[in-house]
């Protein structure tokens, strides 16, 4: 998969389950300030980028991500 | 008035602060709101085991995130809530100091088609498929918990749970709050969304359900209920502060009781003794007679043995044929936990258009049940008090007494 897919089906993911503007999701965008996504959504949209990617992400990973550009590369790195 | 405490001799009860209804809403069937719910109640009933509300539009209630993931009872729980404050004149007019207004939203079971979609998920993708707001979806406190975070109230939030007796008992407990002058304002009522495969499948296996199709309460041919979902809600206020601020005044709660038949999880006591002793509570608690009540609108599920259970307690407390009966479950259907709440609505229209809706769905009482039943048209309501029942597997009974504002 290129790299600008990777990010298309991440912002599908994203748009899915945080219901915002596709131009929204962007890696500079922060979850709780940008995209009103509170620490349950993000548990949410990582299901989902589990699902869609086929990894798996610990929830301790989690601590610490704020925007979607540390979503993403947490991710991806698993790939 | 509510009573604070008891009189065994019927006199000298310590009578509570005077409680009113001034806003209310509704989803139902038949109508979402209040005047169209009325139309739908003077209208000619559906046919079908289900009675589903179509068309609830909570677009503006709920974000695009909270819509997918809101489970039906919320959603018709929070469309009645708003309504019901609109109808109060918008949370700012009347909920004074948020430590004293709360809500109070019953249920029976809660976010039943949540759970059920999460248990497939957990079956078909494993259990780290199971959504994080499960719990807060499904939880039967959800409705009241919500309502309280919408419009600030800090005050009680709570949400009984007794099967279809909880929507009446919900309005009961929260009028009683504010009569003991612990809260001052209360959004009370009940919701229920049954309507999933593995509720429907529950009721027809226990063989609840009409297998007609055709809710007919008290009717000769009455063969089980019909199935429906909804949600009610009432802005309640002690009195002098909702006359001080001219709001419109619907009704007032004049009494309530909850009984329990102690009987059998489902059937009714046969004798209809359990809900006799709790209409004859609520007239104590309004300090009322029989002959004060000009009106019922009963549980009447359109079951066999509930209906008749019903009939004789009606007849053991006002003799025979009692007042003038009605059951809007021929129209809408047993909304379980809503129905206490969507009745109560009902009661509040009855009073304000004098007039006592007919019970949809019945051509010929069973002259075992030989109530004065309201049936084909609509019926001019005699001013004066009216009692409310609504009775719930496990054998719980409510019952309210509604006045005309005085």
């Amino acid at each position: 998969m290129a790299p600008e897919d990777t990010f298309d089906a991440f912002k599908q993911c994203a748009v899915e389950v945080l219901q915002v503007d596709p131009s929204k999701i962007v890696p500079e965008a922060r979850f709780a300030e940008d995209l009103d996504a509170d620490s349950l959504d993000l548990v949410e949209l990582v299901m989902a980028l589990e699902e869609r990617f086929g990894v798996n992400v610990a929830e301790s990973e989690l601590e610490g991500v704020q925007t979607v550009g540390q979503a993403y590369e947490l991710v991806t790195s698993k790939l | 008035m509510l009573a604070l405490s008891p009189a065994p001799d019927g006199t000298g009860a310590v009578v509570g602060r005077r409680v009113v209804v001034t806003g209310i809403g509704v989803v139902a069937s038949c109508g979402i709101g209040a005047e169209a719910f009325w139309r739908g109640l003077l209208a000619e009933p559906p046919v079908g085991r289900v009675r589903p509300v179509t068309d609830l539009d909570v677009s503006e209630l709920f974000g695009p995130k909270e819509v997918r993931r809101a489970d039906p009872f919320l959603k018709m729980a929070v469309a009645a809530a708003d309504q019901a404050v609109r109808d109060a004149g918008g949370v700012e007019a009347f909920r004074g100091d948020p430590d004293r207004a709360g809500s109070y939203m019953g249920t029976g079971v809660g976010g039943l088609e949540t759970l059920c979609e999460q248990d497939r998920a957990l079956i078909e993708k494993g259990a780290r498929a199971v959504s994080p707001f499960l719990v807060p979806s499904m939880m039967c406190n959800r409705a009241a918990a919500e309502v309280s975070m919408r419009y600030g109230l800090r005050g009680p939030c709570e949400c009984t749970v007794t099967a279809c007796a909880a929507g009446t008992q919900s309005i009961a407990n929260a009028a009683r709050l504010i009569a003991s002058g612990r809260a001052d304002v209360m959004v009370a009522g009940g919701s229920e969304a049954p309507l999933c495969d593995i509720g429907v499948a529950g009721f027809a296996n226990m063989t609840a359900l009409s297998r007609s199709g055709v809710s007919m309460p008290f009717d000769v041919e009455r063969d089980g209920f019909v199935i429906g979902e909804g949600a009610g809600a009432l802005v309640l206020e002690e009195r002098s502060a909702a006359i001080a601020r001219g709001a419109h005044i619907y009704a007032e709660i004049a009494g309530a009781a909850s009984t329990a038949d102690a009987h059998h999880i489902t059937a009714p006591a046969p004798d209809g003794s359990g809900a006799a002793r709790c209409m004859e509570l609520a007239l104590e608690d309004a300090q009322m007679s029989p002959a004060d009540i000009t009106h019922i609108n009963t549980h009447g599920t359109s079951t066999p043995p509930g209906d008749l259970a019903e009939a004789e307690a009606i007849h053991k407390v006002f003799g025979w044929p009692g007042p003038p009966a009605t059951s809007i479950k021929g129209m809408i259907g047993h909304t379980l936990a809503a129905a206490g709440a969507i009745e109560a609505v009902a009661v509040a229209l009855s009073i304000e258009h004098r007039q006592i809706p007919p019970t949809a769905g019945t051509k010929q009482v069973d002259p075992a049940c030989s109530l004065d039943l309201v049936t084909r048209e609509p019926r001019p309501w005699a001013p004066g008090a009216v009692l409310s029942n609504s009775f719930g597997f496990g054998g719980h009974n409510g019952s309210l007494v509604m006045l005309p504002p005085s």
